[in-house]
């Protein structure tokens, strides 16, 4: 499993870019984000190479933060290749809360983040029908 | 138990209303003659000094309101020649002119004893070390507390306000053992207490004196938690003296006025009526000892009732509920009067911690609408988009239940909301009437 950040956002110009800027300038590589929106406010997602120093610089700037267990993957690149992987799952009645795709790519691979519904139950039915998991290191040394 | 002046806390009934008849008859004689405002009212209605006799009459003499300070602005209500007043204070005037105090060296003298009551009601003796986190000036929280704090012979330190990070390391640093701010700023320096890594078992404090503005019981069991304090509620205006008015004692079951310097009475703010104890209405005070500034019937705008049974702590002097709120703090919104702290409960069922929050009231083609803003802490954060959705679902639908009254709920991020060192902004009101 994979550390995922998700930080609490305003719907407000310059918000999005006040997340990010904490994080570069204190050296935080972002290697996929999502967000997620109503009216009002939003949730940033994001996967980086350092975890536990992006919650401590985000928590310090005054942002609300909590880390969550995802799932990556990675999926051949052609048509169809994260449909068979979510097949996987859906046949074991496992939902998906949410899923994005990575910023960076591995050639001929695509990188996914999921979020099942039941993450433990999902990591070993993927690892059982040979999905590509990838490790925390795996993804920290995109 | 201790008291700092036992003969005069702990006063048997008739004995004390035989006093304050006494000093009620040279208060009204004094302003009759010494000032034109109060003579010129009084014969409006046909008063004079020798109809005041006992303190059933006292409801015979007219109010005085702030306004009546504002149109004698500057020194019009003083009692006596500025050269016999030694300190002057005076409130912010965000609303108006400020309205100013004088205080001969007697007032000054009555003002440390009715504030070293209050310190030795939180316990307070000459071994405390106090740390006075009111603001210094013409605000009268800092000096208030400060000479009643050296009346009982305590180390003062005169911190003042604000600088809250330098204010925990010296509490740390110096021992201090009472803390004397507003309750809003109290939590405020528990907060960043936290954030400094700084646990509350590190400090040698025992009890803090807040007032200055209403708060709720949840708020003070918040504050006693954080901080591992004993939080007790002390009131006060300028316009009747500053703080040292009233004070609660460790029982926590209202407030001691300390009446042989002030007469307290409530009535309805509608009609001016006086209310029988026990009653909810605004409170209105008159000075009896105050020479520099006398007020006859002073209405305060807050909202308290009086309970005249004898306290647990032998105290005999009535206690007045803790101030619920404004006549002016009120909102009324389509008709329903709603005060901050209904909303302040309502979000302390939600989760263990308060979140900061503000009301804002608009008016949108003729109908008035309340949008409640509250922080997002870590506690009400959720990952997921629904579960925020369920929080905001849940707070809304609870303000209606107890208001009866829709709102819209704005969550917001942390520390975007005002933070005052002072009073916390809890209401904006956007309303062109």
């Amino acid at each position: 499993m994979v550390k995922q950040i998700s930080i609490f956002l305003e719907n407000k110009s310059g918000r999005l870019a006040a997340v990010t800027r904490v994080l570069g300038s204190n050296g935080i590589d972002i290697s996929a984000l999502s967000i997620a929106d109503t009216t009002d406010f939003g949730i940033l997602r994001i996967i980086v190479n350092d975890p536990g120093k992006a919650i401590k610089v985000l928590t310090d700037n005054g942002f609300t933060v909590r880390s969550t267990d995802v799932i990556a993957i990675s999926v051949p690149d052609r048509p169809g290749g994260l449909a068979d992987v979510l097949e996987i799952l859906a046949r074991q009645s496992i939902g998906i809360e949410y899923t994005y795709a990575f910023v960076g790519k591995i050639e001929g691979e695509a990188l996914v983040i999921l979020r099942p519904d039941d993450p433990e139950r999902a990591y070993e039915v993927l690892k059982e029908n040979n999905v590509k998991v990838l490790s925390a290191e795996d993804v920290h040394s995109l | 138990m201790e008291y700092w002046n036992s003969a005069c806390e702990c006063m048997p009934r008739e004995e004390l209303t035989r006093l304050q008849e006494e000093r009620l008859k040279e208060t009204v004689k004094r302003v009759y003659h010494n000032v034109p405002h109060y003579r010129k009212k009084m014969q409006a209605i046909g008063l004079e000094p020798g109809d005041i006799q006992s303190l059933e009459d006292l409801k015979k003499l007219p109010f005085t309101t702030k306004q009546d300070l504002r149109d004698t602005y500057p020194y019009g209500m003083f009692a006596v020649p500025l050269s016999e007043i030694v300190r002057i204070h005076a409130s912010s005037g965000t609303t108006g002119k400020p309205t100013v105090v004088g205080y001969t060296r007697r007032d000054i003298d009555t003002w440390a004893e009715v504030t070293a009551r209050t310190l030795a009601c939180a316990g307070g003796n000459k071994n405390s070390v106090v740390q006075i986190a009111y603001g210094y000036g013409l605000f009268t929280g800092g000096l208030g507390v400060h000479y009643g704090a050296e009346r009982i012979g305590a180390s003062v330190i005169p911190i003042s306000g604000g600088n809250t990070k330098r204010q925990i390391q010296i509490m740390k640093d110096f021992g201090s053992t009472i803390l004397a701010c507003t309750p809003s700023y109290a939590l405020y320096m528990a907060e960043e207490m936290e954030a400094m890594g700084i646990s509350k078992d590190e400090l040698k404090m025992k009890a803090g004196i807040f007032g200055a503005e209403p708060w709720s019981e949840q708020m003070r069991e918040e504050i006693e938690k954080r901080m591992g304090i004993l939080a007790i509620d002390i009131y006060g205006l300028s316009e009747v003296i500053g703080p040292g008015v009233a004070s609660e004692c460790k029982f926590k079951c209202g407030l001691h006025v300390f009446e042989d310097h002030f007469i307290p009475e409530i009535i309805d703010p509608n009609t001016g009526e006086s209310l029988p104890p026990g009653s909810v209405g605004e409170l209105v005070f008159t000075t009896i000892t105050k020479e520099g500034l006398p007020l006859i019937r002073y209405r305060t705008r807050d909202i308290s009732a009086l309970d005249y049974n004898v306290c647990e702590c032998g105290r005999t002097c009535v206690r007045m509920k803790k101030v619920m709120g404004r006549t002016d703090d009120m909102l009324i919104i389509r008709g329903v009067n709603v005060f901050p702290s209904q909303i302040e409960s309502v979000l302390l069922e939600i989760g263990d911690a308060l979140p900061h929050y503000q009301l804002i009231v608009r008016r949108e083609n003729n109908l008035d609408t309340l949008e409640v803003l509250v922080e997002v802490n870590q506690e009400l954060f959720s990952d997921e988009i629904r579960k925020l959705e369920s929080v905001e679902r849940k707070i809304k639908n609870s303000i209606e239940s107890v208001l009866g009254l829709s709102a819209k709920i704005t969550l917001v991020e942390p520390k975007t909301i005002e933070r005052s060192e002072g009073k916390a902004k809890r209401v904006v009101d956007l309303r062109k009437i």
